[in-house]
């Protein structure tokens, strides 16, 4: 992989390696992005609503593989670019060794936490049969 | 990171917050779909006090405010970076992806919003 011929305003690739990697993915990510969480907005929050979301909703719509993977990649795709951008962050603001190895540190976990919980959930949630 | 001209700014400003913004609910909506694991009574509850009340319902439309100017402030970024016709267009690309913003958020803030009035 090499560097983009021209870097535009808006980028900045300090060094290679992994903000290189880290630059590709927040374009890519993004890109799949505007479908998943548009489409997934549109459905829940337009075409429906929070009167009509229960947990008869969740169950109904998890019946399908084809939903919970598709929730799985939004889950993963929205979680990994948020926290992403919240490192650039950390690594813009906060300067202090100290305070920065802390910022770092609980945003690494809670990534973690995050996902294992997300994907439990979709995992581990039963199959309801239809009647 | 440097930017040329106001306009890169204050988009770069609006980009962090409106992605700060959509995590911190993201990780709301991991936590609160997290429940439905827990039963169909604790689920409901939760989605009921969290989700149904008009300070959610205006804070839902910010959400998807954040959510659209995200998207169409990172395809302006995307182009820029990765066409190379975009550097000569880039002050239509601005109109454009502010075009896109308005085009899609005010249909789905109007049916968002309907019920509270009735």
């Amino acid at each position: 992989m090499s560097a983009p011929a021209r870097v535009h305003i808006g980028a900045s690739i300090r060094g290679r390696g992994f903000e290189l990697w880290s630059w590709y993915f927040f374009r890519w990510s993004g890109l799949l992005l505007v479908f998943l969480a548009l489409g997934h907005v549109l459905i829940m929050h337009v075409l429906n609503s929070v009167d009509a979301i229960n947990y008869a909703f969740v169950a109904d719509r998890w019946r399908s593989i084809g939903w919970r993977i598709y929730d799985w990649l939004l889950l993963g795709l929205a979680l990994t670019h948020g926290m992403n951008g919240l490192r650039v962050i950390v690594d813009d603001y906060v300067h202090g060794r100290r305070w920065r190895w802390v910022c770092l540190s609980s945003a690494w976990l809670l990534y973690c936490v995050l996902m294992l919980v997300g994907t439990l959930t979709i995992l581990t949630f039963p199959h309801v049969s239809a009647n | 990171m440097g930017y040329r001209g106001r306009e890169g700014y204050w988009a770069w400003v609006l980009h962090r917050i409106s992605g700060l913004g959509v995590l911190i609910f993201l990780v709301l909506h991991i936590l609160d779909t997290a429940l439905v694991g827990l039963g169909p009574e604790l689920y409901d509850h939760a989605i009921e006090t969290l989700y149904r009340n008009p300070v959610a319902r205006v804070g839902e439309v910010l959400l998807v405010a954040a959510l659209l100017y995200h998207a169409t402030n990172g395809l302006r970024i995307t182009a820029l970076d990765f066409w190379e016709e975009a550097d000569r267009l880039q002050q239509r690309l601005w109109y454009v992806s502010w075009g896109l913003f308005a085009l899609t958020f005010v249909p789905a803030a109007v049916v968002m919003l309907r019920p509270l009035f009735g």
